[in-house]
């Protein structure tokens, strides 16, 4: 499903003294199929922006065309639950909107919602419980007794349980140990992969853009400032440096390796892995010359 | 509309009456609501109505928003007028539409009860609008200082206070926060039929009394961590001041009743 912003303005709090400007004339597409990662400052209007991504927040300028839908200032609330369904949004610390007596409960609520059977519903929930890599016996406790990680876990589960089209994921993995991160993110990945899921990725890591995306959004200020794939991004530095924001370490990593070595490496290395390649086939050119 | 909510909010600002000290204001506040009950005719209410405007005015705080702000007292105030109407019978009958009789008492009662309604809770309104919640609670201290010889926990009651206050908008915002997520979930408490609405808010308030204890719990920890240790031998890095304006605003205030109980009848 395609999703479309021409020209988004928002205001918090519009017409009282609080207002706040948190949008200026953000043209943003985001095609079906890809991965986006939405990086910028803090500040910067990511969060503002994906709220927009499934009508959450109705832009106060401008237009947001999710799928067929459009969205605008005086948009009716009613029939935006299909949207609902179609755009799947994990919070940052989704952890805070578990509520129910037991962690099947809670899984299934979104699906009941939307009118998925109980028993479908329920397998949705077993399913992802293993999929997330949580012992099965969770699904009779309480979420509140569960641990941070697994309570992350069982939150992200609410959302996919929704089985929504579009994947809108806000820090995901923020205060997670790096093994945590790491496996939730690839699990994202592999969904996105094998589900053809769009994703949506609103982050502070750029190392998980650098990995993951296939198209890149800088925010600044409130604005979409540049958009593009992660090689053409990353190698930019000044740019980035311009929207106080830093290439991934792998790259910081090839730079100064480049300037230590003085060999200049073919590509630049969105990744670990592809950094030690990289300087793999360096070193085995220059052996090669020899 | 959550976030247009105006109670225990405080708009920065530098009109006469936010420079005022917070201990004539809360004087203020409270001399006037007792002052509020002197009116009993439509002169007097009407001198009320003109000077709460006024205050309101010095205050330079948008009409406007007040009355957006206040919404939900609204709701609250045209449901108390409509009751005076139809059940007070006393005085001529005004009007009657098949078994609804409206009677000018009733019609007499229900309007000065709504204006004062109307002052008082603008009066209070502007209290909060325009001071500090930590200037409230110096403001509450110090003016019961006095009973802490009969050992009235006064500073501990002023900190409760300045807590409270202080977390209505964090849990405005954390409400609004966990709406959406619940939203996103399908589970909508904003639209939708009455039935849906209701069974919407377990998964709100739970949500919200976890993570409000879970502040009181964060909040009290810190505060040890620290070494709060209470009021005792506490010295303060804003002192009050009571300057001329704050004698002034008492003087008018004294001047409002005078006239007030001239007026009545």
């Amino acid at each position: 499903m395609d999703i479309l912003l021409q020209d988004v303005g928002y205001s918090y709090a519009k017409d009282t003294p609080f207002e706040k400007r948190a949008l200026h004339h953000v043209n943003l597409h985001i095609p079906s199929g890809s991965y986006t990662a939405i990086i910028g400052h803090t500040g910067s209007g990511k969060s503002t922006v994906l709220q927009h991504l499934n009508a959450l927040l109705k832009p106060t300028e401008g237009t947001v065309m999710i799928g067929e839908r459009k969205i605008e200032e005086g948009t009716k609330a009613k029939n935006l639950r299909d949207i609902r369904r179609q755009v799947g949004i994990v919070f940052q610390f989704p952890e805070q909107q578990l509520f129910d007596e037991t962690v099947l409960k809670d899984i299934m609520f979104g699906p009941l919602n939307y009118g998925v059977p109980e028993e479908e519903a329920s397998r949705r929930a077993r399913e992802l419980v293993q999929q997330l890599g949580l012992p099965e016996d969770v699904l009779e406790k309480s979420p509140f007794d569960l641990s941070g990680g697994q309570m992350r876990r069982v939150a992200i589960a609410g959302v996919l349980a929704m089985e929504p089209d579009v994947l809108v994921l806000d820090e995901p993995t923020a205060g997670l140990d790096p093994r945590g991160r790491r496996e939730i993110m690839d699990l994202f990945y592999r969904l996105h992969v094998e589900k053809g899921l769009t994703t949506v990725l609103v982050t502070h890591s750029m190392e998980d853009a650098a990995r993951y995306a296939d198209q890149i959004a800088i925010m600044h200020g409130g604005k979409c400032v540049v958009t593009g794939d992660p090689v053409t991004i990353f190698s930019n530095e000044e740019q980035l440096h311009d929207y106080r924001l830093e290439p991934p370490r792998s790259v910081r990593l090839q730079r100064q390796f480049e300037e230590k070595m003085g060999i200049k490496l073919d590509a630049i290395s969105l990744t670990e892995e592809a950094l030690a390649k990289n300087i793999a086939q360096a070193l085995q050119k220059g052996r090669d010359a020899e | 509309m959550i976030e247009k909510m105006i109670f225990g909010r405080y708009i920065p600002g530098d009109s006469i009456v936010h420079r005022m000290d917070p201990r004539a204001k809360i004087l203020f506040v409270f001399i006037f609501i007792a002052v509020v009950f002197v009116a009993n005719n439509a002169l007097t209410y009407g001198i009320l109505l003109g000077f709460t405007l006024f205050v309101v005015f010095l205050s330079k705080i948008r009409l406007y928003f007040l009355v957006t702000g206040l919404k939900p007292v609204f709701i609250l105030l045209i449901f108390t007028f409509l009751l005076h109407i139809f059940f007070t019978r006393e005085g001529d009958v005004l009007l009657s539409i098949g078994f609804i009789e409206i009677y000018e008492e009733g019609l007499r009662q229900g309007i000065f009860l709504s204006v004062r309604f109307l002052v008082l809770v603008f009066i209070t309104s502007i209290l909060t609008l325009t001071t500090s919640p930590i200037s409230i609670t110096d403001g509450i201290e110090t003016l019961l200082g006095p009973f802490k010889r009969v050992k009235l926990p006064v500073h501990e009651l002023a900190l409760m206070m300045s807590i409270s206050l202080r977390f209505i908008p964090t849990l405005m915002d954390e409400t609004g926060k966990i709406m959406k997520a619940q939203m996103a979930r399908g589970s909508d408490i904003s639209s939708g039929p009455v039935k849906e609405r209701i069974k919407a808010v377990v998964p709100l308030l739970i949500p919200l009394f976890v993570s409000a204890f879970k502040r009181a719990e964060d909040l009290a920890t810190a505060m040890e961590v620290r070494g709060y240790r209470g009021g005792e031998g506490r010295t303060r890095y804003r002192q009050l001041d009571w300057g001329f304006k704050d004698t002034f605003s008492m003087a008018l205030l004294v001047g409002l009743t005078a006239v007030l109980w001239y007026y009545r009848t």
